[in-house]
C-alpha cells in the first residue's frame, strides 16, 4: 500500500539544512538532514566551523604555553583540558606531582564536571522546551565559577595548572567555600530532578530515544556518559586512576537502556559522585607544597607517550611526541571525547524526528570548539 | 439608528484598544512571571520595575525594517498574519465581560458556534504563513499547526457540547445566567471538561507545552520565521489576543464569567458591590496566570506525541463526557 501510494504520487524527500547557526546545535555544528514529512531518513554530521589548529599551533608553542591553548578546546572544561594535558606530559617528564597539588586537581576537575553537567544540563532541558531549568542550571555553575575565579582569577578558560603542579595554593577560606557549594548543590539537583526526573512529558521525550547497544556504542567508539548508559562500566577515573582518585570512594552510574533518559540519569548521578569526590578531598586535604621538582627549561627526552582522563564529556586523551631537542612537542595530538561521541550523532538520529534531533544532540554533549580544535 | 450602528461601534473601538493594550501587558507580565519562576528579575530598565517595556516592544516592533523574502508568495505572506490576527479580535464581540449589555458587544443566541467557527480560522494564517514564507522550517510548522488544529479541535468542540447540554444554552450571557440560576458554576459539575477546554485551548494557542509550531529550538521560530517587525507583530498579537480569549471562554463557560464567588450563598451577597466585571477580570488574569506558569514549568511535548494524546485520549474522554451528560440529564 505504502510503496502504491509513493508510485502515485511525486514524493520528494525534503533536505533539511539544520546549522550552523541554529538555536539548538550548541554552536556551529551543522547537520543535513533528509527528511521524509518530519521523520530523519539520513543525516550528514559538518564540522569545522571553529577550527582553529589548535594541534598544529600546539607543536610551535614551547610546553607550557600550550596549557593556555588547552583551555580553548573544550572551553567549558577548561580545568579538566589542563589536568590531562599537564599530566600527560609529567607521565612523559617523569615528573612527580606533590600529593597535595593532585587533590587539589581532583577537585577542580569535579568542580568542573559539576560546572560541565550544569550547562549540558541546562541546554538539553531547553532544547526539549523547559527553560526554567537553564536557568536554575546557570545559577550553580555561576557558584562554580566564582570558586574558580577566586582560585586562579578567570572565570572560562581557566589556565589553572602548570606541569609538575599548581601554579597557586588555594587561597584561605576557599575551602569552606567550596564546602559550602556542595551544601548548595546537593539541593539543587534535587531541584532539577524535582522538575524533570518524573515529568510525563520529559519520560515521553526522553525514553527509548536515540536508543544504542553497549557493543555499537563501544564499535563507534563512544566515550563518557553516552558510553555508560548504554551499560558499559568504563570510566578512566575508575579504570586507570589518575590525579587522586584511586584514595576516594565513588560510584559510576551505569545505565541499562541506552537511550536519552539513562544519559540523563547518568549525568544527573554523576553530580552527586562528585561532590562526593569534593567533599572527600576537602576533607583529606594534605599539607605540603603545590608545585613539584621542574626544570625551568622544560626539554623532555625523546618519546611518546599517551594518557586519558575522564573529562566530564567523556574520555579526553593526549598524544604527545617529543623529539628530546626542541622545548615544543613534536606531535601533539588530542583524542577529544566530543568528537568521538559526535560519530554516534548519525546512527542514533535515523528513524527519529526532528524535534528528536535537538533532543539527541543535547544528549551526547558535544562542545564545537573541542570537536574541531 | 443610535442603539443599532452608533453605541455597538463605540463599544467595538473601547475594546480592540483595551485588547490591545492588554496584550502589551500580558507580555510584560508574561516575562515579569516567567522572570520570577526562574529567579532572575525580567525587564527593569524601561520605566520603574520596566513596565514601560509594555510599550517599548510595540514601538520597537513597529520601527523595525519590514522584510519580504524575495521567494515568498507576496501576496499570501502578507495576507497570513492578518487572516490570523482578525478572527481574535472578532470573536470579543461575543464575550460578555460583565452583566450589563454595556459589557458586550453582541448577545447572539449561538455565541459559543460562532465563537468555535472563528477561532478556527485562525490556523488558516499560521498554514499560510508557513508554505507563502518558500522557507523550509515555517513549511513544518504549518504543517504541524494543521495537523495540530484537526486533533485539537475535536477534542475541544465535543467537550463544549456536554457544557452547552448542562447550561442548555448556545448564549455567551444565557450561560452564565445558568450557572446564576442553578448556583452551580459549572466548573464543579463538569471538571473533566474544564480539564479538557484548557488543555484544548493551550493546543489551540500554540502555547506551551503544546507550542510545536513556533518550537525555536527546533524549528527557530517556526512559522513566523521569515517574519519581521510589525508583521511579526501581528502574528504576536494574535497570539497573546487568543489567549485572552481562551482564558475568558474558560471562564465564562465553567467559573460562572462575571459572578461573585457562591453566587447562591445570600450571606455573601455583599461581595455583589464589587462590579462585575472585577470578578470576570480577576478570574481571566488567574487562568492567564496559570498558563503562564505552565510555560515555565513544562518541556515541549513532540508532535506526534501531541497527537497521540489529542486522538486517543482526550477525543475519547470528550465523547464519554457527552453521552454520561446526556443520559444523566435525561433521567434527571
Amino acid at each position: 500500500m505504502a510503496t502504491e501510494s509513493a508510485a502515485m504520487f511525486d514524493t520528494d524527500e525534503l533536505v533539511l539544512n539544520m546549522g550552523p547557526q541554529h538555536p539548538s546545535t550548541h554552536g556551529v555544528l551543522r547537520l543535513v538532514l533528509r527528511l521524509d514529512g518530519e521523520r530523519v531518513k539520513d543525516v550528514d554530521v559538518v564540522m569545522g566551523y571553529v577550527h582553529r589548529g589548535i594541534e598544529k599551533l600546539s607543536e610551535n608553542r614551547d610546553w607550557t604555553q600550550i596549557i593556555l591553548l588547552t583551555d580553548r578546546m573544550d572551553y567549558v572544561a577548561a580545568a579538566t583540558n589542563n589536568l590531562g594535558y599537564c599530566e600527560t606530559v609529567e607521565k612523559l617528564m617523569e615528573v612527580e606531582v606533590p600529593r597535595r597539588a593532585r587533590y587539589i586537581r581532583t577537585i577542580l576537575a569535579e568542580l568542573q564536571r559539576i560546572a560541565s553537567h550544569c550547562l549540558w544540563l541546562g541546554t538539553h532541558a531547553m532544547d526539549i522546551g523547559a527553560m526554567t531549568v537553564f536557568l536554575y542550571a546557570f545559577r550553580e555553575r555561576e557558584l562554580i565559577l566564582d570558586l574558580f575565579e577566586e582560585y586562579c582569577g578567570a572565570r572560562l578558560t581557566y589556565n589553572s595548572m602548570r606541569i609538575g603542579g599548581l601554579p597557586l595554593d588555594l587561597p584561605s577560606g576557599w575551602d569552606d567555600k567550596a564546602r559550602a557549594f556542595c551544601d548548595i548543590m546537593d539541593s539543587k539537583v534535587a531541584e532539577y530532578e524535582e522538575l524533570l526526573t518524573n515529568n510525563r512529558i520529559w519520560l515521553e521525550r526522553t525514553r527509548g530515544i536515540g536508543v544504542i547497544s553497549g557493543a555499537d556504542a563501544i564499535a563507534l567508539g563512544l566515550c563518557g556518559p553516552p558510553l555508560r548508559g548504554s551499560a558499559v562500566n568504563r570510566d578512566v577515573r575508575k579504570d586507570e586512576p589518575y590525579a587522586a582518585y584511586d584514595e576516594f570512594d565513588f560510584d559510576i552510574p551505569i545505565g541499562t537502556r541506552g537511550d536519552t533518559y539513562d544519559r540523563y540519569l547518568i549525568r544527573l548521578e554523576e553530580f552527586r559522585q562528585s561532590i562526593r569526590i569534593i567533599r572527600q578531598a576537602l576533607d583529606g586535604l594534605p599539607e605540603g607544597p603545590v608545585m613539584g621538582k621542574v626544570p625551568r627549561l622544560l626539554k623532555p627526552k625523546a618519546g611518546e607517550t599517551y594518557h586519558a582522563i575522564e573529562s566530564p564529556k567523556g574520555e579526553l586523551g593526549y598524544f604527545i611526541v617529543s623529539d628530546g631537542r626542541a622545548t615544543n612537542p613534536y606531535r601533539f595530538r588530542v583524542r577529544p571525547p566530543s568528537f568521538c561521541n559526535l560519530q554516534g550523532l548519525r546512527p542514533l538520529v535515523i528513524g527519529h524526528l526532528v524535534a528528536d534531533v535537538v533532543a539527541l544532540i543535547g544528549t551526547i554533549d558535544v562542545v564545537l570548539g573541542e570537536v574541531d580544535r | 439608528m443610535l442603539d443599532t450602528v452608533f453605541w455597538p461601534l463605540v463599544k467595538i473601538v473601547v475594546l480592540l484598544n483595551a485588547v490591545m493594550i492588554s496584550v502589551t501587558f500580558m507580555t510584560l507580565l508574561e516575562r515579569k512571571v516567567i522572570a520570577w519562576a526562574q529567579s532572575r528579575l525580567g525587564p527593569m530598565r524601561v520605566g520603574p520595575y520596566g513596565v514601560l517595556q509594555a510599550f517599548a516592544d510595540p514601538i520597537k516592533l513597529m520601527t523595525k525594517e519590514d522584510i519580504t523574502p524575495a521567494n515568498a508568495d507576496k501576496m499570501m505572506f502578507t495576507l497570513a498574519p492578518i487572516l490570523s490576527l482578525v478572527p481574535a479580535f472578532v470573536v470579543f464581540a461575543v464575550i460578555p465581560f460583565g452583566d450589563d449589555p454595556l459589557y458586550y458587544v453582541a448577545d447572539i443566541n449561538v455565541g459559543l458556534l460562532f465563537l468555535i467557527s472563528v477561532t478556527s480560522i485562525g490556523v488558516y494564517g499560521i498554514i499560510l504563513a508557513g508554505w507563502a514564507s518558500n522557507s523550509k522550517y515555517p513549511l513544518l510548522a504549518g504543517l504541524r499547526a494543521s495537523a495540530q488544529l484537526i486533533s485539537y479541535e475535536i477534542a475541544v468542540t465535543m467537550t463544549l457540547v456536554s457544557v452547552i447540554l448542562t447550561a442548555g444554552t448556545l448564549s455567551m450571557v444565557e450561560i452564565v445566567e445558568a450557572q446564576r440560576e442553578t448556583g452551580w458554576w459549572i466548573g464543579f459539575i463538569q471538571p473533566v471538561a474544564f480539564v479538557l477546554v484548557l488543555i484544548g485551548g493551550l493546543a489551540e494557542t500554540n502555547r506551551a507545552p503544546f507550542d510545536m509550531p513556533e518550537a525555536e529550538q527546533e524549528l527557530t521560530g517556526g512559522f513566523h520565521t521569515e517574519y519581521s517587525g510589525m508583521r511579526f507583530g501581528l502574528f504576536f498579537l494574535a497570539e497573546y489576543a487568543n489567549m485572552i480569549v481562551i482564558s475568558a471562554v474558560v471562564v465564562v463557560l465553567f467559573w460562572g464569567g462575571w459572578l461573585r464567588p457562591f453566587p447562591s450563598v445570600g450571606a455573601l451577597a455583599l461581595l455583589d458591590y464589587i462590579p462585575s466585571w472585577i470578578w470576570m477580570f480577576s478570574k481571566m488574569f488567574l487562568v492567564l496566570y496559570l498558563f503562564i506558569w505552565i510555560r515555565a514549568t513544562l518541556p515541549r511535548y513532540r508532535y506526534d506525541q501531541l497527537m497521540r494524546i489529542g486522538w486517543k485520549v482526550l477525543i475519547p474522554i470528550a465523547i464519554a463526557n457527552v453521552v454520561i451528560t446526556a443520559v444523566v440529564k435525561v433521567l434527571l
